[in-house]
């Protein structure tokens, strides 16, 4: 199993949760992160004192899948994330080793 | 360790003032002191009203959203600590000694400690048509705003019980003399220095003591190289429009009754405001390239407060002109303020002591006696000499406030700590100081 980990746009949310729906993704966790690879921050003024705002608002998504479904969820992922500007963001892949669905007590794939 | 001295002289002047004081239920002034007009004491008791409303909660939302959110329950304590603290100094001296018969036109005597005597009788020269107790009152709201705007200088920094001693001093020892020699009969007026609302009490004295708190009390840490943005912009709107509502009350209140004149003056403050808010978003949009949310309310606190000082004596074109220097020199201010390197959190310097000073200035060059028969005129409508006149209370009240307060600030830092810890300003006002946290 493996736990697929992106970082995009926040905007792009809800494109990329309805991709991952549709090509059979049960569920996902989502958390409001800042960060910057490439793009630059922006700077704000508030009464003539100027801060320049490196961090840039991200989102993260976190799907745990089986690990014949990895290479579909990257492409999926990539796809509906992507803008071609700067800033788009990246997808990390970590090995999964154990799951447990709490209700049933199910382990293993059938928890995914 | 704490401040047992100033504790130890209230008590002092309590008792006196409860053995001194004599039938203070009944009133004393003389026969014939005034009829009670009831249009006069409606507007009167509705202005006090407003002004509280600029104090809690306009200026603790106006400064509550501009701090950071680790801070907000702090400054605005700070706004609702210092109104009852000043309501309760303001009984027990500040008014007697603020408006009660002058001593060699430097202070009131004590006669009304307490309020004694301050009752339902007009008093005649004051406010003729009003009961006295309603112009003391209504008095006591400026006494409670000026020291509620200096907060702002020492903002996410100062140690609660040192903002506790710093009110009951300062209420003391600036406020009381220099309300007395502009509005109770005290030598700035005798001179023929006006100002209709507070330009020189409230403005360039809250101005020029921030300036003062600021360099005493130091900067902020991390000032200018941490992230210190507002936390909470909209607050500090809903904070601007309580100010400006409350204001009609500020300056239409001065008028000490319900007609022409207090007319005028909350025009003059609503076109005063306005005209200085657009003057800051034009020149802050051509200088910096947007109009910012908080340069406008910025820009109409600062209209406000340069309309303060004329407001029952300049026409309303002339306020617009006030307005809008107040709005263009205020930014300029703030813009400088970088410069200069002191830590005024809030720009109670820019936008108060600049508001202030424009307004007097305002005054000297545009009052028009058409407008007040009651007022003087400036040097556009015949008089230059006013001016001259009100360069010198200007000058003579940034003066004052600004060695009164270093020198309160410095007497009170011998005697307790001003300025939390270091620990204490990184995790915040509210955490340290009141044990409470803003949002869960």
């Amino acid at each position: 199993m493996k736990l697929v980990e992106a970082i995009i746009k926040p905007f792009k949310l809800d494109e990329v949760k309805d991709a991952l729906l549709e090509i059979g993704v049960q569920g996902m966790t989502v958390t409001e992160v800042k960060g910057f690879g490439r793009q630059k921050g922006h700077k704000e003024t508030y009464r003539g004192t100027e801060y320049t705002i490196e961090f840039v608002p991200k989102v993260k998504i976190e799907v745990a899948v089986t690990d014949a479904q990895v290479p579909k969820v990257l492409e999926t992922i990539t796809r509906a994330a992507k803008t071609g500007s700067i800033g788009d963001g990246k997808i990390f892949v970590r090995d999964l080793n154990a799951a447990v669905r709490i209700r049933t007590g199910e382990a293993g794939e059938g928890a995914l | 360790m704490k401040a047992d001295a100033w504790k130890g002289a209230t008590l002092l002047a309590v008792t006196a003032s409860l053995a001194g004081a004599s039938a203070w239920a009944q009133d004393k002034l003389p026969t014939g002191a005034g009829r009670v007009d009831s249009g006069d004491t409606a507007w009167m008791l509705a202005a006090s009203a407003l002004v509280v409303a600029m104090i809690v909660p306009g200026l603790a939302l106006f400064y509550g959203g501009m701090v950071r959110s680790k801070n907000v329950l702090g400054t605005m304590m700070h706004s609702f600590l210092i109104l009852c603290v000043v309501s309760m100094v303001w009984v027990l001296w500040g008014y007697s000694l603020t408006f009660a018969p002058d001593q060699g036109g430097v202070i009131g005597a004590l006669d009304w400690a307490l309020l004694s005597g301050v009752g339902a009788a007009p008093h005649p020269v004051y406010a003729p048509t009003v009961p006295h107790l309603a112009f003391a009152i209504f008095q006591l709201m400026f006494a409670a705003f000026t020291p509620a705007l200096i907060a702002g200088a020492f903002a996410e920094r100062i140690r609660f019980s040192a903002l506790l001693g710093f009110t009951i001093a300062w209420s003391l020892f600036v406020y009381a003399p220099l309300a007395h020699w502009m509005w109770g009969g005290g030598w700035l007026s005798k001179l023929g220095a006006v100002d209709f609302a507070g330009g020189t009490v409230v403005h360039i004295c809250s101005g020029a003591s921030a300036l003062a708190c600021a360099l005493v009390l130091g900067r902020r840490r991390g000032w200018r190289t941490e992230y210190m943005a507002p936390h909470n912009l909209p607050l500090v709107l809903a904070g601007t429009g309580l100010l400006w509502f409350g204001w009609f009350g500020f300056n239409g209140g001065s008028a000490r009754g319900a007609n022409g004149v207090a007319a005028g003056a909350l025009a003059a403050t609503h076109l005063a405001a306005a005209a200085a808010a657009l003057t800051w978003m034009a020149v802050e949009w051509s200088h910096r390239g947007k109009p910012t949310v908080l340069g406008i309310a910025s820009g109409a606190v600062a209209g406000m407060a340069s309309a303060t000082a004329g407001a029952g004596f300049v026409g309303p074109v002339s306020a617009v002109l006030i307005g809008a220097t107040a709005g263009a020199l205020a930014y300029l201010a703030i813009v400088w303020k970088g410069k200069f390197g002191y830590d005024d959190t809030l720009d109670v310097v820019g936008l108060h002591g600049v508001g202030g000073l424009v307004g007097m200035l305002g005054v000297g060059l545009l009052a028009s006696a058409a407008v007040n028969p009651a007022g003087p005129s400036g040097l556009v409508f015949g008089n230059p000499a006013q001016l001259g006149l009100q360069v010198l209370a200007a000058v003579v009240a940034a003066v004052f406030s600004f060695v009164g307060t270093y020198i309160i600030l410095k007497v009170l830092d011998g005697m307790i700590t001003l300025r939390v810890s270091t620990e204490e300003e990184a995790t915040g006002l509210d955490l340290s100081q009141h044990n409470e946290r803003a949002y869960s």
